[in-house]
């Protein structure tokens, strides 16, 4: 299965610029963005130009100040929820990130609707945060946590899922891209299987799917999706859950507080409407309005656009890397991968071409990646990973491998 | 923005006696009948070091480690496990200590007592590392806290 065609010849966007740290720093090599990506100077200038112009406590204020600001906050959602693919942007909760949309999900809805007998399905190749909330709702619940296993290529094996799948599965949850190892899941066989076989919540971790190729949640068939504003090109401390209005109508609320009411009795309350209902205390406008600007600028360039040019490095990338004695690249074929390499070298811990690696100016990421499942799957402690994103180019590359040799040098073993 | 600026800093954080202990571990492996067995990881990475440990009174009489992890981790354990037997608690306390202010850049310790682990020292200027070359240190003083009840 090719998702996206490969091209001939290696792509460059040249919008390094664009970003200060990395114009700042020209040696800098960053190849860690699926932990965190850079910031464009337009993010940066949105964040400083609400904080200049339109600061002040939505939903609060009769003034018009508060009224700005609201504005501006509402406005985001909108053009977030647009870039998403989501009609109703109401349906789209603000959160501080990924993990904390996957944790309302399992607190608000797992917590009402599962039970003692109940079966939760999560993948091997779940983030921990895809992951331990389900783990821990099972175990509050008295319900089965079931693992679905995976191909030898590292693909979530769908003959395994659909054995696990029955009328008490509840819970299906997935990552939509493997951050460990860049496997794209096929949603829409999971999401086909799920419904044939179970009357199942499907939930969908979006964290390394959002920020690399066009994502549409109304046709994607999920029943929430969850996303990270600072891995693409957004400030830290922003993301989202999108979900189905009839579930999100029907959830109790994840926190309680100010804005998330609509009338407090001393004997009871009831709940503001969607989205207020999930975002009690004062929201994170700011960086609402940031990430805003990062998916207007993601706009600019394409989603098409960005899928490609990651692919592009991504092939070359694999095939250099290939050609270094002793190294294992892990996971399926780079045409069914996005923009993340994990890999070992033979002698070579993945901390030490790290530290190798950081001496040449390059960023990447070594450890286990929150998916120990994973780790402990492919029998290795830890990898190291190379991710790419829209301000990489060949220069990223040839640092990549000229560190790799080095540390392979420094590491060479030889009998005495 | 700070990083190892030469590769200078590099062989002086991988030099040869490190790479020594990595590549030919001294002490790995298991003891038939141990004392304490402690078991701990590195959450950061996932490395995992085993840590067996005999007693002869208040001495250790003989320990073995085990486990995967990096060249520092390694070649620490290494060290530590050829540098604390056959000595006494306290004199272990007193290497610990030391060893762990060289580490986190306090002193540079005293070589007669810190002996082969001064060739870390480089560690210091890779604050990431640090927790890699304690790694076996804490898992000693876990089995010396087990002796001791």
């Amino acid at each position: 299965m090719k998702l996206f065609p490969d091209s001939e010849r290696l792509s460059d966007l040249k919008v390094r610029g664009d970003f200060p740290l990395l114009a700042n720093n020209p040696g800098l090599h960053y190849l860690d963005s699926a932990a965190t990506s850079q910031k464009p100077k337009v993010v940066l200038d949105a964040l400083r130009e609400f904080y200049e112009t339109a600061n002040a406590n939505p939903h609060r204020g009769a003034y018009s100040l508060s009224v700005r600001a609201t504005e501006c906050y509402h406005q985001s959602r909108v053009r977030i929820a647009q870039f998403l693919g989501v009609r109703d942007s109401d349906c789209l909760i603000f959160t501080r990130g990924t993990t904390e949309g996957l944790n309302l999900v399992a607190e608000s809805w797992g917590y009402a609707n599962v039970s003692s007998g109940d079966e939760i399905v999560v993948t091997a190749l779940d983030h921990h945060a895809n992951f331990v909330p389900w783990q821990v709702l099972a175990m509050r619940k008295g319900a089965k946590f079931r693992v679905c296993e995976l191909t030898p290529e590292g693909k979530i094996d769908l003959d395994f899922l659909s054995g696990l799948l029955s009328e008490r599965t509840k819970v299906v949850a997935f990552n939509h891209v493997s951050n460990a190892i860049g496997t794209i899941n096929p949603v829409e066989e999971i999401v086909r299987l799920v419904r044939e076989k179970s009357d199942a919540i499907l939930v969908c971790d979006g964290a390394q799917s959002a920020p690399h190729f066009p994502v549409s949640f109304d046709s994607l068939g999920v029943d929430f999706y969850a996303f990270s504003g600072h891995k693409m090109l957004g400030p830290m401390g922003i993301g989202g859950l999108i979900g189905k209005r009839e579930l999100l109508e029907e959830m109790p609320p994840y926190q309680t507080g100010g804005d998330m009411i609509e009338f407090v009795h001393d004997d009871r309350t009831t709940w503001n409407v969607l989205p207020h209902k999930f975002e009690a205390g004062t929201p994170n406008a700011a960086n609402a309005v940031g990430l805003a600007a990062a998916v207007e600028y993601l706009d600019g360039i394409g989603m098409h656009s960005v899928i490609a040019h990651e692919r592009s490095l991504m092939s070359t990338a694999q095939r250099r890397l290939a050609e270094i004695d002793g190294l294992h690249i892990y996971g399926p074929p780079a045409a069914e991968r996005s923009g993340v390499l994990s890999f070992t070298m033979n002698d070579v811990h993945p901390h030490d071409l790290a530290t190798v690696l950081d001496g040449e100016g390059v960023c990447i990421r070594a450890g286990h990646h929150c998916a120990q499942p994973l780790m402990r799957r492919l029998d290795v402690p830890a990898t190291a990973r190379a991710s790419f994103y829209v301000y990489n180019d060949e220069s990223d590359i040839d640092a990549l491998v000229t560190g790799i040799v080095k540390a392979r040098e420094i590491f060479a073993y030889v009998e005495t | 923005m700070s990083r190892p600026e030469s590769s200078a800093e590099l062989s002086a954080l991988y030099q040869e006696m490190i790479l020594d202990h990595y590549r030919r571990p001294r002490n790995k492996g298991s003891l038939d009948k141990a004392d304490a067995s402690v078991e701990m990881k590195n959450p950061l990475c996932g490395d995992e070091i085993g840590l067996q440990v005999t007693f002869d009174g208040d001495s250790v009489s003989d320990l073995r480690f085990s486990g995967r992890g990096c060249s520092i981790s390694q070649a620490s354990a290494s060290m530590m496990t050829q540098l604390v037997k056959g000595k006494k608690r306290e004199e272990i306390d007193s290497i610990r200590n030391q060893f762990r202010d060289l580490m986190l850049g306090v002193s540079q310790g005293d070589e007669r007592i810190l002996g082969s682990l001064r060739s870390l020292s480089g560690v210091a200027r890779f604050p990431a590392r640090v927790k890699c070359a304690l790694l076996a240190w804490n898992a000693l003083e876990t089995a010396l806290a087990e002796r001791a009840g």
